[in-house]
């Protein structure tokens, strides 16, 4: 696929396209523009190899039915939905869940060292929301291995010269620039609102530049720092994200935060352990009595409470993550259980796996990864005792709005340029930074495979936007971008101004005061009274953010963390609002949105704070709220304005969520299904 | 009972600048790790002597283990800050002892804790660690790997370009070209590859030439603080007999 428009601008300059982000989903547009003939500069705040898809455990879903279950992608994309609770848009969930397996089968051939069965194939294991064997996965570090595929392909890249049109090598232009260690403070848009390139900031020198790019487009994760402690990196802040949303890109579901049920507590971060371990057969349990003091392996099974298994006969320990952590939380914070008194945690159990030498040496092969981390960061032998887990936040299903174009299937037209675009004309989002493929819920595995499939998508997508955008950004005058740093640079200078006696505010402990707020209050139940308390202080930390000192007053030309910080805290302060405000106004539960009062299984909502009244036990309201929320900015002391949008649920008719038994049985009349549900390993028979 | 405290001795500096010491008391929550106590310090920069300072410089992303980021010299060995737990039951210091906290020495410090790591990217690029792939499109499935192949790559494929094997090796320095001993564990891992074998020549050409592995001393450091115990000495020791081989015999295949 040869590029149509010309490499050069009318000046002679190599027109580049940008990619912020050097996660997964960077990468793979990075790779996909490549093979389209267009030169990237990548721009991250880490050398790429170090971004946060290596924290990704358990695998990758791909409906490739390798184990003769009768899996499809038609499967693939209903689960997904389902999971989702029906609020993603399904044109691109479909043609993530057909993309799958040959995205799986390209990992393979960049050298991805999945684990494999006795013949050479890959091997498949389980995960949540899906009683299918269709996750693929090297180790329980999937997402490092996958990562590092990337990266190796984009290496090469590094050493690929560009060529002209004629075929003619151009001196000391490569198809590749990496800037790492560089943080995006602003966008560039030219009079028209076209999105131009991007202002940055050399994290090693402080210099800020801007960069010129016929395409942006932002790969940057996810916002799990707003919570302080989390799953996520240190640096997943959203702050790119938060700099495109103050300069107009539109931000859809931040109200919907994946609190992921299995990590392990610690003082600076909450470290996965893997949806993959019960994939593998581990068990979720807490001890039938209250007071019992002894360690998890002397505790008998008839005195341990599997209450997943017990409340979820069909799907187990393997339920969606919003309903294990909700089940979690109410078993140890509601109802009192716990491993050990004044241990707020619940056993997640692997030792009955390993009860002989080769049990044990099978497990190693295929957790060790996530075993090891337990064993280093806790402290104890995962193999021998039970580990002690609580839920965290991990993923953010919402991020910037983005647009998609239908093919006549209803799938999503691959090459359009409304693809992965963002409101703002030539800015793209993808990755966990977008908010298109998992609804209100994630699909554990599912969030590698969106990465790589939406890298897939925006590549052509901004390759089709660099064709018909009018005229080069390396044709336009240099004031625009001189403007635009300029302006970077007064707000990055005026950040050293911040010394003195009236700046007694310390930023780390303002992050620290949101994130409890956020960790207590926005995370797995909700209630209005608590939101409306967190929106409150919100504006009082926004007041105070004004009177936070630089701590380090270093001179440009210097590494200075503490005034970048800033920058990073004063996006999350906005998108916390985004968040705290989306989930206070909407009244229902879906996915991992969740007020109590809602439950229609808890009538006693009102003994958690909030008063009965209309609507109590709804449940999901499709009738009013079947819609993807979008926040606006609309300056720096007004609230976001938030409106709504209508979802695309034009291939799987929503309905109910129930994963008591298959979810397939409770779908007669649109799949066939198998009616033995006593069989945990019954499988649904594929689409007639 | 008083909360317990440990002393972090931190070495400070930018760039090829002056360096020094400064002294920081560290109260302890359960299970702490260097991160842990950095971030408690930059929420109030000031030394044990009562200085106010600014808050540390350092590298950190994952905070599992996983990325690298955060290699460290701590009580003089290289390791992820991450993953060094202060208390517990793998802590390094009892109540009120002192941790020494220095930067890698074998790379340019950028600030404090922090160094420029690319020249092991590079090193990287010059054994053509990749695979070289016809295009992203579909072209049916991959080739088929052994699982006993697999279980050999897997470990090699865990490294994170973290740095902790050439801070250890005397072999890497300033003086020297020696790539490291990662790259040349990559370089088998690639070379066992099915289609990566199809370029196995250039990546032992690769390494064969100034600063490969016959610039290995053989200190077998490296594998001894190889945080993902990544077998690197026996990688090197396979490469060594391939390379031997391709010197030997290489002509008869040209």
């Amino acid at each position: 696929m040869a590029a149509k428009v010309s490499v050069k601008s009318k000046n002679g300059k190599v027109r580049r396209a940008i990619v912020v982000g050097g996660g997964l989903a960077g990468l793979m547009t990075v790779i996909k523009l490549c093979e389209a003939g267009i030169p990237v500069d990548i721009i991250s705040l880490v050398p790429v190899k170090r971004s946060h898809s290596v924290c990704a455990q358990g695998g990758i879903n791909a409906s490739v039915n390798l184990k003769g279950e009768g899996d499809s992608p038609q499967i693939h994309m209903e689960e997904t939905c389902l999971g989702g609770d029906f609020l993603a848009n399904q044109p691109p969930v479909k043609g993530m869940a057909e993309a799958a397996p040959g995205i799986v089968f390209m990992l393979d051939r960049m050298g991805v060292p999945f684990n494999r069965t006795p013949e050479g194939n890959l091997d498949f294991r389980r995960f949540g929301g899906t009683l299918f064997h269709r996750t693929a996965f090297s180790g329980a570090t999937t997402g490092q291995q996958l990562l590092y595929a990337l990266d190796e392909q984009v290496r090469r890249y590094e050493t690929v010269d560009v060529t002209d049109d004629k075929g003619v090598t151009i001196p000391g232009e490569k198809m590749v620039r990496k800037f790492e260690f560089w943080d995006v403070c602003d966008l560039v848009i030219d009079d028209d609102g076209i999105v131009r390139g991007v202002v940055a900031q050399d994290l090693k020198t402080s210099e800020i530049r801007s960069f010129v790019g016929d395409a942006v487009c932002l790969a940057t994760g996810g916002v799990g720092m707003v919570y302080g402690r989390s799953t996520n990196s240190v640096i997943n802040t959203g702050s790119a994200a938060a700099v495109a949303f103050r300069r107009g890109a539109c931000y859809a579901n931040g109200e919907f935060i994946q609190v992921h049920p299995t990590a392990i507590p610690g003082a600076d971060k909450l470290r996965l352990i893997s949806e993959s371990v019960r994939g593998e057969g581990g068990r979720v349990w807490v001890p039938r009595d209250q007071n019992d003091k002894r360690k998890g392996k002397d505790i008998p099974e008839k005195e341990r409470y599997y209450f997943l298994e017990e409340r979820y006969p069909a799907y187990k320990n393997l339920v969606p993550r919003d309903i294990a952590s909700r089940e979690i939380f109410k078993t140890v914070v509601h109802e009192g259980y716990h491993t050990r008194p004044g241990v707020r945690a619940s056993y997640l159990d692997v030792t009955h796996l390993a009860k002989t030498p080769s049990a044990k040496q099978a497990l190693r092969n295929k957790l060790e990864g996530v075993l090891e981390i337990y064993e280093k960061f806790a402290g104890e032998d995962p193999y021998e005792n039970p580990m002690e887990i609580f839920p965290a936040v991990h993923y953010s299903m919402g991020g910037l709005w983005c647009g998609f174009e239908k093919d006549a299937r209803g799938s999503l037209k691959m090459g359009s340029p409304a693809n992965a675009q963002t409101n703002l004309p030539g800015l793209f989002a993808t990755g966990e930074a977008d908010y298109e493929y998992h609804g209100a819920n994630r699909l554990g595995a599912n969030s590698l495979l969106s990465c790589i499939y939406g890298g897939m998508v925006t590549g052509p997508a901004m390759a089709s936007w660099r064709e018909s955008v009018k005229g080069s950004a390396y044709d336009m005058d240099d004031s625009v971008f001189d403007k635009a740093a300029k302006r970077a640079r007064e707000e990055f200078e005026g950040y050293y101004k911040r010394t003195g006696s009236e700046f007694t505010e310390n930023a780390f402990k303002i992050h620290d005061e949101l994130a409890e707020e956020m960790l207590v209050k926005v995370t797995v139940e909700r209630k209005n009274n608590e939101l409306d308390g967190v929106i409150a202080k919100i504006g009082e930390l926004n007041e105070r953010f004004e009177k936070c000192e630089v701590l380090d007053t270093t001179p440009t030309g210097k590494m200075n963390q503490p005034a970048v910080f800033l920058r990073h805290l004063r996006g999350m302060l906005d998108l916390a609002e985004v968040i705290v405000l989306g989930a206070r106004a909407r009244e229902e539960n879906r996915g991992a949105h969740y007020k109590p009062i809602f439950d229609p299984k808890r009538k006693e909502a009102k003994e958690y704070g909030d008063a009965g009244g209309e609507g109590a036990g709804k449940g999901r309201d499709d009738e009013n709220w079947q819609k993807t929320t979008k926040a606006f900015f609309v300056g720096p002391k007004s609230a976001p304005k938030i409106s709504y949008e209508a979802v695309d649920v034009s291939l799987v008719k929503p309905r109910a969520r129930v994963y008591e038994q298959s979810s397939m049985d409770a779908a007669k009349g649109s799949l066939g299904a198998s009616k033995d549900e006593s069989k945990p390993e019954a499988k649904p028979a594929a689409q007639t | 009972m008083a909360q317990e405290t440990v002393i972090l001795k931190v070495k400070r500096g930018s760039g090829t600048g002056e360096s020094s010491w400064e002294e920081f008391s560290v109260p302890l929550s359960p299970n702490s790790n260097v991160i842990s106590c950095l971030m408690e310090i930059r929420k109030n920069p000031v030394t044990t002597g009562g200085q106010k300072t600014t808050p540390v410089a350092w590298d950190s992303c994952c905070l599992e283990e996983v990325c690298g980021a955060c290699t460290m010299v701590v009580n003089g060995r290289a390791r992820q800050a991450c993953s060094t737990m202060i208390n517990g039951p793998h802590g390094i210091a009892k109540n009120g002892e002192t941790i020494t906290i220095e930067p890698m020495t074998k790379f340019p410090r950028v600030r404090d804790l922090v160094v420029d790591r690319s020249k092991m990217f590079d090193a990287l690029k010059r054994v053509k660690a990749w695979i070289q792939i016809d295009g992203s499109h579909e072209l049916g499935v991959g080739p088929r790997v052994s699982p006993k192949d697999q279980e050999i790559m897997y470990p090699l494929s865990r490294c994170m370009t973290c740095g902790c094997c050439v801070e250890s090796c005397p072999n890497y320095n300033d003086h020297s070209p020696f790539i490291g001993p990662f790259a040349i564990s990559l370089v088998r891992m690639y070379n066992m590859h099915p289609s990566g074998k199809m370029h196995a020549g250039e990546r032992l050409d690769s390494i064969m030439s100034e600063g490969g592995i016959a610039d290995c001393g053989k200190a077998q450091n490296c594998v001894k603080v190889c945080p993902k115990a990544i077998p690197l000495t026996e990688s090197i020791a396979v490469m060594g007999r391939e390379t031997l081989k391709r010197a030997l015999f290489g002509w008869l295949f040209k």
